[in-house]
């Protein structure tokens, strides 16, 4: 036989153990790791992929969030007539919009990981935790594209008056949509996980995400869920009614500012994050069987 | 170096249990393909062992061919030694980079471009970018799509989709790859191109290759040794035309006289489509497993279409004793484009004074040319050739040659 070439010869000491029932917390950051340029490419597949064959093109990713925000300023403040304080009802929901659109679109997308790439899971291997991380960081591009956006009508109507001002406390962005998509990666990893074995939680996803919007303040503002006291800690127990309502606080400059609920949604997503990854770790290995 | 004499793969007892229907409050899940093995005793009902105390060392550079009918439990092995899914019970040791081919063209976006597919294919292989880009420009003219690369792969023809899945797949280098039964597609020029490569994977970069196939002229030329999977255990390994020869043994499966007949929940076949019989008979019409060389073999399938189905086709294969493929044959020129559903037959004739004086294999195989298996080629009947009647028949001696058609043959004095 020829020689090996240098491609043939792994580092020595490579070795792939396969055994039933790794540890509980063992994860494979290095290999993990190996793979990032697989990230890069499914984040741009996603993105490529989302608007091939339709008119508009990656319009949509704006016209979809606006879309909405015009529909709920309507139900909500002209037919319910819920009051935004100063602000323009619509740049109101713009601005919550962004976080929330993409804390849904993570979930809805990274829930059905097992689901949607069964086919791809049974025929190669690949750190399947690659998959719902390429869905948060691609659905990035839509929240930058609603950003920009949300600056066009916000610079619009401030220029007719409205009492709108941001700061450099815009920057606090950065951190809030880390906390999203956190807590968006973990629950798209618990849900995941367990529609390995049964889909019935996959039925129910789109209704608590839309229950969950509306127990969110979106498109009202916190003081509507705080005004009893008494059951305001409910309000602040879900982590995205603080990072909706803080979004605005930075934006619009409008808004309750509790840095410790903030805390609060961070450490709640942490810990959401956790149990996911472990959930995931563990349904992986044997998921093929069974979807 | 240390790993030269380490052997590449180590497994040991491997064991893979499937739970059947794991339940659900109000229906059963089915999971693996049931009736390929029958429970054993001591079993816990509800589950099935796919493979059982599998066992076998590969050293580097050894290209195994993994033999076994359907169901045997190759690739379920398979999926466990690329990570897919894990074992139940053993473990493997891997000592090198492992990349797996279990279906050409894996994670293709209908949508991108060739180009795009190319990079997206090649890393969830297992490619680093800077790799895939090095070896573009090969992949690209092994591929031979270069003016579609920047069409979406949506728009190509299945032979272009095949050829550009392939090429991707040739051009990855782990030091472990796992193939299966990737190479029946394709025109059959792309065929030899891609057991070229292949054999170059092998041979010349020193690569350890897993090989499943029915082709067992391609096993026997690429591998140098093989494995043969019986009901989920290791029933031989060895040289390959030892094993080879065990497996066509065994593989003869229960038939009477050039006659199977499946029932219904038993049948090869998936919801498309199922077969019901295949039968041999003689120039009178008797079924038969021995014939008259002079005399014509008729193949009678019979099957059945579940669901619609679009440019099916149907493959004879005769393979002699040996393994070694005579000849081809199909219906589908015969063939209807839109196959309705109901029940069909399909004949066909081999001529007498064709074949040679010696025992021949019947498989079946029943594909969509260049898109996918319906069921992939798979031994069914055996039958005997002799007496009189071809070219061969007035020597006593063996005549060489997996066929021995009457050629015209003239003998005279020019001068």
């Amino acid at each position: 036989m020829s020689q090996p070439n240098e491609h043939a010869s792994p580092a020595p000491g490579y070795e792939i153990l396969i055994e039933p029932g790794r540890g509980f917390l063992r994860m494979n950051w290095r290999e993990l790791w190996e793979y990032r340029d697989l990230l890069v490419i499914l984040v741009r597949r996603d993105f490529l992929a989302k608007y091939k064959q339709t008119m508009l093109g990656p319009l949509w990713f704006i016209l979809q969030p606006l879309l909405s925000a015009v529909v709920m300023s309507i139900a909500f403040h002209k037919v319910a007539g819920i009051a935004t304080g100063s602000i323009p009802s619509l740049l109101f929901n713009l601005c919550a919009l962004l976080p929330w659109a993409y804390f849904s679109q993570n979930v809805t997308t990274g829930s059905a990981t097992f689901t949607a790439n069964s086919h791809l899971f049974g025929k190669v291997y690949f750190p399947r935790l690659i998959v719902p991380i390429a869905t948060v960081v691609s659905n990035l591009f839509a929240l930058v594209l609603q950003l920009v956006v949300f600056f066009i009508f916000y610079g619009w109507f401030a220029a007719r008056g409205a009492p709108v001002h941001m700061g450099t406390s815009a920057l606090l962005m950065i951190p809030l949509i880390a906390i999203t998509a956190i807590l968006s990666l973990g629950l798209s990893l618990l849900i995941s996980a367990s529609t390995a074995k049964f889909r019935d939680l996959a039925h129910l996803t789109p209704v608590l995400l839309q229950l969950w919007m509306f127990a969110s303040p979106v498109f009202y503002p916190m003081g509507l869920l705080t005004k009893n006291a008494s059951w305001s800690w409910l309000a602040w127990a879900n982590p995205m009614a603080s990072i909706v309502e803080h979004t605005r606080t930075v934006l619009l400059g409008e808004g309750v500012w509790q840095p410790a609920m903030l805390a609060v949604s961070a450490v709640v997503s942490l810990i959401v994050l956790f149990a996911g990854t472990i959930a995931f770790n563990h349904a992986e290995r044997t998921v093929v069987d069974s979807i | 170096m240390s790993n030269t004499i380490q052997p590449m793969v180590e497994a040991h007892g491997i064991g893979k249990c499937y739970r059947l229907g794991d339940g659900g409050l109000f229906q059963r899940r089915d999971t693996p393909p049931a009736g390929a093995l029958g429970a054993r005793e001591g079993d816990e009902p509800g589950m099935f062992w796919c493979l059982r105390d599998v066992s076998f060392t590969v050293q580097r550079g050894d290209v195994v061919g993994l033999l076994g009918r359907n169901g045997a439990g190759k690739s379920t092995l398979l999926k466990i030694l690329s990570r897919i899914t894990e074992p139940t019970r053993g473990s493997i040791r891997l000592r090198g980079r492992v990349a797996s081919l279990l279906e050409v063209g894996t994670g293709f976006h209908p949508e991108l471009t060739g180009r795009e597919n190319i990079f997206l294919n090649g890393a969830i292989l297992g490619m680093k970018r800077a790799e895939i880009a090095a070896k573009f420009d090969e992949i690209v003219e092994f591929a031979e799509v270069g003016a579609f690369l920047d069409t979406p792969v949506k728009r190509y023809s299945s032979g272009m989709f095949v050829r550009l899945a392939f090429a991707v797949a040739a051009h990855l280098e782990p030091e472990i790859l796992l193939i299966d039964e990737v190479l029946a597609v394709g025109d059959a020029a792309f065929q030899k191109k891609c057991l070229g490569k292949m054999d170059e994977v092998a041979h010349q970069h020193g690569r350890t290759v897993f090989f499943v196939s029915h082709n067992l002229g391609a096993v026997r030329a690429l591998c140098n040794t093989t494995i043969l999977l019986q009901d989920g255990t290791v029933a031989a390994q060895g040289a390959p035309n030892e094993v080879i020869a065990r497996y066509l043994a065994s593989s003869a499966p229960d038939e009477a006289g050039g006659h199977i007949a499946w029932p219904a929940d038993k049948a090869p076949g998936n919801d498309e489509v199922r077969l019901a019989s295949l039968t041999l008979t003689d120039a009178l019409g008797e079924r038969a497993s021995f014939f008259e060389a002079g005399q014509p073999v008729t193949v009678d399938l019979r099957y059945e279409a579940l669901r619609r189905v679009r440019g099916m086709r149907i493959q004879l294969f005769v393979h002699t004793s040996e393994g070694e493929l005579a000849f081809v044959a199909t219906d589908h020129l015969r063939q209807v484009e839109l196959l309705d559903p109901g029940t069909y037959r399909t004949v066909w004739t081999l001529p007498g004074a064709l074949l040679n004086r010696r025992g021949y294999n019947i498989s079946i195989c029943c594909d969509v040319p260049g898109e996918r298996y319906i069921i992939p080629a798979q031994q069914f009947l055996t039958f005997t050739v002799g007496g009189a009647g071809n070219q061969s028949s007035h020597f006593p001696e063996t005549w060489p040659g997996t066929v021995c058609p009457s050629i015209e043959c003239k003998v005279e004095r020019v001068s």
